[in-house]
């Protein structure tokens, strides 16, 4: 296998709702990263598009509607979809793009565009419930991460020693930490340098223990990312940024037939991925995280799923201030889904293109202090099943 | 913009020649009352497709059983657990599953939550109480999402003894409805 280098990245400005076609915003992410790589369309041989479900953009087929932004028309290209696993999923198949050797450089884009879904793209989310057992009963989609955040909590609660009402103030934590690490986005749709945890815990109730600031929100916006294979990297940078590992995988679609207080399928995702990048020992051998953050419990839930710390304990680190950029373990530092925004696939910004300017050291404002390595990051989909992660290195 | 030059990662890739396009693109955010009062250009669609889809072998016969008030589970002898909702085939060890057992219409609460959210996502005053019921005759973490009614939104709690309140038999259908709820047994 080749190894694969990471030579550029972009991302549009989140938003509820923009102006902009998906096109359009796969064009300006595009053309950032590939500026950013210093190559022109001609330079790409092959191309992955991500984006998830139909029912946002309302348009079916839509890798065809979006391919002509993506700089890929008359290439080889295709669109991968595992809902909100998208976002770290598109750059792993445009990793075995180069590291199979059929490409030599790949771009990946992905885009969202929820806003067109009006007047809320909740209503587009009815339809990925099971039609027999499920829809029937009229479910949200909000339910079910109340479901499982209430029994995540049941169980830190306990496993920490502390009361479920305590626990849940540990994990609004998150909330705060991350849109006020937002603030250093030039891309952030809910960045707040003053949020408290008393907003975020007097935030309406919408579905307990789901509160408003516990939630991203829907969004507009497209990310890119440009490969190479180790063969050509010289070419473009003397100090390369690689892919370590890549890990994905899906539990059982039957999500009341398993205990929801730990993501299984993250941690074999994680170990696939970490096998691969030559992490022994995550907490020691990785720098920093991106795991995936729509809710403030996700990201303590997927740090437990990575293997960054003990099941039912990431509260507690995050209480003690250790996933703070400036922290033992940032989590976290792009100001996550919660800060910066969640359109589905485009979080890729986040979650894949945050490593690269990390470790670049071209994140701004946002940078890590320190001397980051190795970032991995973390996407999460389907229905509360699928779990794909990216490890990138300096050097 | 002024702000954006600043940034370490626009100087960097500066460097390598000349901009051709602002990173970060700004982008034109669009608010409900554009569209409302049609201050931007847009096209309109409100799809009707209409769909029936048949249950399968292993749903027809738990939905056969709801319309006797009875919940059906499928055992899978090389795994020993029951699965309900019942499945053909057990996706773990990938056999097929082989005797239908009743799991009882009792149950405890696994997981719950008090939603002030309707299915669009439309405010509500008075909740809806949801959750997973773990039947007591399935293994554990074994149940299926449901409704929770006559309960006391303050003293749900997860591990509580839940029973099914049934439709009348008359009114019942083969549907997931045909329970209306689960109430909390005596004494919780």
């Amino acid at each position: 296998m080749k190894e694969v280098a990471v030579i550029g990245g972009g991302m549009t400005m989140f938003r509820r709702h923009l102006k902009e076609t998906g096109k359009e915003l796969s064009y300006y992410a595009a053309k950032m990263a590939m500026e950013d790589a210093g190559i022109t369309k001609k330079d790409i041989d092959m191309v992955v598009m991500g984006s998830a479900p139909d029912a946002f953009d309302g348009v079916h087929l839509k890798g065809e509607n979006l391919l002509d932004g993506a700089a890929a028309a008359g290439k080889p290209y295709v669109r991968v979809f595992n809902g909100g696993g998208t976002g770290v999923f598109a750059p792993i198949a445009g990793w075995w793009h180069v590291a199979s050797g059929v490409a030599d450089i790949c771009l990946v884009v992905c885009e969202e565009k929820m806003g067109n879904c009006y007047p809320h793209p909740q209503t587009a989310f009815r339809h990925i419930w099971d039609p027999i057992l499920d829809r029937p009963l009229n479910p949200n989609l909000v339910w079910l991460f109340a479901m499982e955040y209430n029994r995540y909590m049941n169980f830190a609660a306990q496993k920490m020693g502390i009361s479920v009402e305590k626990c849940k103030e540990w994990i609004a934590e998150v909330a705060v930490k991350n849109k006020r690490n937002a603030v250093g986005h030039p891309c952030a749709q809910l960045a707040d340098p003053n949020i408290t945890v008393k907003d975020v815990l007097e935030s309406e109730i919408m579905a307990w223990p789901v509160n408003r600031l516990d939630i991203s929100p829907p969004s507009d916006g497209a990310a890119a990312l440009i490969y190479c294979s180790k063969d050509v990297v010289h070419k473009f940078t003397d100090d390369p940024i690689y892919v370590g590992g890549v890990g994905w995988n899906i539990d059982s679609t039957m999500w009341t037939n398993r205990d929801l207080y730990f993501p299984r399928y993250v941690a074999n995702a994680a170990k696939m991925c970490y096998k691969k990048a030559g992490i022994n020992n995550p907490t020691r051998d990785i720098d920093f995280a991106e795991p995936y953050d729509p809710f403030t419990y996700k990201e303590l839930h997927h740090m437990e799923g990575m293997l960054l710390c003990e099941k039912g304990e990431a509260a507690k680190m995050t209480h003690e201030g250790e996933t703070q950029r400036d922290g033992r373990m940032p989590i976290c530092p792009s100001g996550g889904l919660l800060g910066v925004g969640n359109p589905i696939a485009a979080t890729m910004g986040q979650k894949v293109c945050e490593l690269y300017w990390q470790l670049a050291g071209k994140a701004g404002k946002r940078q890590i202090p320190g001397d980051p390595r190795v970032g991995v990051g973390m996407a999460w989909g389907d229905i509360m099943q699928m779990a794909t992660v990216i490890a990138l290195r300096r050097g | 913009m002024a702000e954006e030059k600043k940034d370490p990662a626009f100087r960097l890739r500066e460097t390598k020649g000349q901009m051709s396009w602002p990173p970060y693109a700004p982008g034109t955010h669009v608010r409900e009352s554009d569209i409302r009062e049609k201050k931007i250009n847009y096209s309109w669609w409100e799809p009707e497709v209409q769909y029936a889809w048949s249950a399968g072998h292993a749903m027809n016969v738990f939905l056969d059983g709801l319309k006797k008030g009875k919940i059906m589970g499928i055992n899978c002898k090389r795994c020993d657990r029951i699965l309900v909702p019942p499945r053909m085939f057990c996706e773990y060890c990938y056999g097929p599953t082989e005797e239908w057992v009743e799991v009882g219409d009792t149950g405890i609460i696994e997981t719950y939550s008090i939603s002030y959210l309707d299915s669009d996502a439309n405010r509500i005053t008075e909740p809806i109480l949801i959750g997973v019921i773990d039947f007591d005759n399935s293994p554990p973490h074994h149940g299926i999402m449901h409704y929770f009614g006559e309960m006391d939104k303050e003293k749900i709690k997860i591990g509580m003894k839940v029973k099914a309140v049934w439709k009348p038999e008359n009114e019942r259908e083969g549907a997931i409805t045909d329970i209306k709820y689960f109430k909390p047994m005596e004494g919780e």
